[in-house]
């Protein structure tokens, strides 16, 4: 089947030397291809034509300035801030990962007892029941930059306590930066921590 | 919503298989269609280069000795670059040489199409180590093993002869791999995924902290990784990473682009046996066998964990330890039952947080080896147990069995036997030794039950050439480095050389006319006999260790 007029048959047969060329040969030819001519093609065209995507997607305030990636979660300390989801790597992107406890590890569940505590102290006016699990538990690369949409409405008394701003205004600023479904079908709701709080920043300043 | 946008992919993979599957037998076939003309001066420059102005049809030792051959070739090469990454250029975070026993593991991993990654491509791996050796080996492992399962199809269904491997190799790159890879790369980089030779950078937080972010040529690897059902990543958290797999459309299309190729060549297959409903029964058994492991992941993942359910929080979204917000349950279930079906391994969510009985699902799968299957290879395999059900059938009546109009005779009988048995000896053999030895022993992160999934896994993972892990293992010793790779060798090549055999035998014989009492492979029966068959003799090897590992640890949770 190789080619339509070659038979299996045939009787001049290639000697050892001259196959392991072709070998060598064949290799070289696809490390050039594929190691090399189609990362840098690759690169070369995501620069020209997508520019802001092939550089990570980076997120500047209203001043121009860098502010992080809007892929890339952030560790958010301050209180009157949203709060991201757990991370064991505290957000260091130099790295990714977590730490992989299993369902049955007890450190991961006193991790999430502690959590759920915590939550409880700095939160007193919403109960336990309505707090969702996304926020107490890590995500997988230790870099979500999402929280589910109910993760940041519980947060609103806390924050609305903490600055003065309106319940409501930051309802309104929750569903404005709450993301659908891609497609309207495909995956969760979400909210990006960073471009939440990005917008919070300069409410607060106004 | 969970429910429907799962079966809304599977559609569209449906959907997918005729035209992939029809494009497929026209690239290996060697019948003259219209995308000679697009490819033809490529491959004639190629060839020539190569010095292949002569392709004529191997026999299956000279088909098999040729695969090895470049592989070995490949891996030497990236040896010798990774020991030296530290420097050659395009380094520019400055990352110094790989240690010998990694640096074997890592060649194999790749070559073997496996992708197990016992090193951090953040810290481990030179920009250029990253595309000349780990993206090139996702390309050329991915095309051997396209090449393998053609030339086994070729055989088994009395082709002339069983092909030129350099032809079909250098087919698949040109025909297959290449292009849909620069198109699914600009593809993934228009929805936000990072192409770039820039170094690490650094920002400053919105809290005023800085923050160093990883970057570099992502979308080039996450194309052919998933294309190639490769799976290593370019970050230590793969397709968790948000850089990686930013939204779930971008989950969407990466589970497609891994599912769709071992998926169609089924369809293929029954091109070539000029029999599509060969082909569709193959589909039929690989898709049920796929949907009940899928649903059993999705349940005991929207479950959840019942011990922080009793700590009194909303657990609506289900398990989400170790899972992304972005793709919840529905998207990291489907991710993990195609990522493991299909031997990718890359990972969307972290399978050793995953529910016990959850994580039963990537290791079920894994261990079938057979539900489509990756880059050819399952679909080898799914065939090899469609010779053995024929065989058993045959048993049952009395007669000698036939598949395609072939004999299965005592030779074939044993070549199987060899691909079917090394699967579960070199998962099980390792395991037990790893508990028997402080070595293996001292990398477990979990105890308990768990404990014992996770060198489970990590057998299970390297036997598959499949490549994900239970990631809390701490992998990267001697001894790790040195079990998983020969695991990973002779998962791969003892049955590839084997199947092979068998169609080489199955070439020669002279077809036997179909008769009133011949046995039909063409029906729904012969499905039904195929997935017993898988369950009975496949799924029962294991079915004590993952009594021991998962059950027992989902008796201790409940």
């Amino acid at each position: 089947m190789a080619n339509a007029n070659a038979q299996p048959t045939e009787q001049n047969r290639i000697s050892p030397a001259s196959y392991l060329l072709i070998v060598i040969r064949l290799s070289l030819i696809f490390i050039v291809l594929c190691g090399l001519v189609y990362p840098l093609l690759s690169t070369g065209l995501a620069q020209l034509l997508m520019p802001k995507q092939a550089d990570g997607s980076l997120l500047k305030d209203s001043s121009g300035k860098v502010i992080g990636s809007a892929l890339i979660g952030q560790t958010f300390t301050d209180p009157a801030l949203f709060q991201s989801r757990i991370s064991s790597i505290e957000y260091k992107a130099e790295a990714s990962g977590s730490n992989n406890y299993g369902p049955s590890n007890p450190d991961m569940l006193q991790r999430t007892a502690d959590a759920v505590t915590g939550w409880k102290a700095g939160n007193p006016e919403v109960p336990v029941s309505e707090l969702p699990v996304d926020l107490v538990t890590n995500s997988g690369s230790g870099l979500d930059p999402h929280i589910s949409p109910e993760g940041a409405r519980v947060q609103i008394p806390r924050i609305s306590g903490l600055t003065g701003i309106p319940a409501a205004e930051l309802e309104a600023l929750v569903d404005k930066y709450t993301e659908g479904r891609d497609l309207g079908l495909f995956g969760e709701k979400r909210v990006n921590v960073l471009k939440l709080n990005a917008a919070l920043t300069e409410q607060t300043a106004e | 919503m969970g429910i429907v946008q799962i079966i809304v992919v599977i559609a569209i993979l449906v959907l997918l298989v005729k035209p992939v599957g029809t494009y497929l037998y026209n690239v290996f076939s060697g019948e003259a269609n219209r995308t000679d003309r697009i490819f033809g001066g490529i491959e004639r420059g190629i060839f020539k280069l190569g010095g292949l102005s002569r392709r004529e049809g191997m026999s299956w030792k000279k088909y098999a000795l040729s695969f090895l051959a470049t592989n070995v070739a490949l891996v030497a090469f990236g040896y010798l670059v990774l020991r030296l990454q530290g420097a050659l250029p395009l380094n520019p975070s400055g990352i110094g040489r790989m240690e010998e026993s990694l640096t074997f593991n890592t060649v194999v991993s790749f070559m073997t199409n496996t992708n197990l990654q016992h090193y951090s491509g953040e810290t481990g791996l030179s920009y250029l180590s990253q595309i000349i050796v780990i993206t090139m080996l996702m390309f050329t492992s991915a095309a051997s093993g396209f090449s393998v399962a053609a030339a086994f199809v070729r055989g088994i269904t009395g082709q002339k002869s069983l092909g030129n491997f350099f032809e079909d190799f250098v087919k698949a790159h040109t025909r297959i791999f290449l292009p849909a890879a620069l198109f699914l790369t600009l593809v993934l980089v228009a929805l936000q995924v990072p192409q770039t030779l820039k170094p690490t950078m650094e920002v400053a937080t919105l809290e005023g902290g800085t923050q160093q972010i990883a970057i570099g040529p992502v979308a080039s690897l996450e194309s052919i990784k998933h294309l190639g059902t490769n799976g290593g990543g370019f970050f230590g958290a793969n397709s968790a990473h948000p850089f990686e797999n930013p939204s779930p459309l971008t989950n969407v299309i990466e589970i497609l682009a891994m599912w769709t190729l071992p998926a169609s060549l089924p369809y293929m297959y029954g091109l070539f046996a000029r029999n599509k409903r060969q082909g569709w029964g193959v589909f039929a058994a690989m898709m049920t066998l796929f949907v009940l492991l899928l649903s059993l992941n999705y349940y005991a993942e929207m479950k959840g964990n019942p011990q922080i359910t009793a700590m009194g929080v909303d657990v609506s979204q289900g398990s989400m330890e170790g899972k992304e917000v972005r793709f919840g349950v529905p998207q990291s279930a489907l991710f993990t039952a195609v990522t493991t079906a299909a031997t990718t391994g890359s990972v969307n969510n972290m399978h050793d947080t995953q529910t016990p009985l959850g994580s039963i699902t990537p290791l079920a799968l894994m261990m079938l080896n057979n539900v489509f299957g990756g880059k050819g290879v399952g679909l080898m395999n799914m065939l090899m147990y469609a010779i053995l059900a024929v065989f058993l059938c045959g048993l049952m009546v009395g007669r000698t069995p036939e598949f395609l109009g072939r004999k299965i005779e005592a030779r074939e009988m044993k070549l199987v036997a060899v691909a079917i048995l090394i699967h579960p000896l070199i998962i099980l053999a390792p395991t037990a030794a790893a508990f028997l030895t402080d070595l293996g022993q001292g990398s477990i992160s979990n105890p308990g039950y768990h404990g014992l999934t996770q060198v489970l896994y990590e057998y299970v993972s390297s036997a598959a050439n499949n490549g994900s892990g239970f990631e809390g293992l701490a992998d990267n010793t001697v001894f790790w480095n040195v079990t998983t790779g020969v695991v990973m060798l002779l998962g791969r090549y003892v049955s590839i050389i084997a199947l092979l055999a068998v169609a080489g035998s199955l070439m020669k014989k002279q077809p036997v006319p179909e008769t009133i009492g011949t046995f039909r492979t063409d029906n729904g029966l012969f499905t039904g006999i195929l997935i017993g068959t898988v369950l009975i003799i496949g799924a029962l090897t294991f079915l004590p260790v993952i009594v021991l590992g998962p059950i027992a640890e989902h008796l201790t949770l409940w």
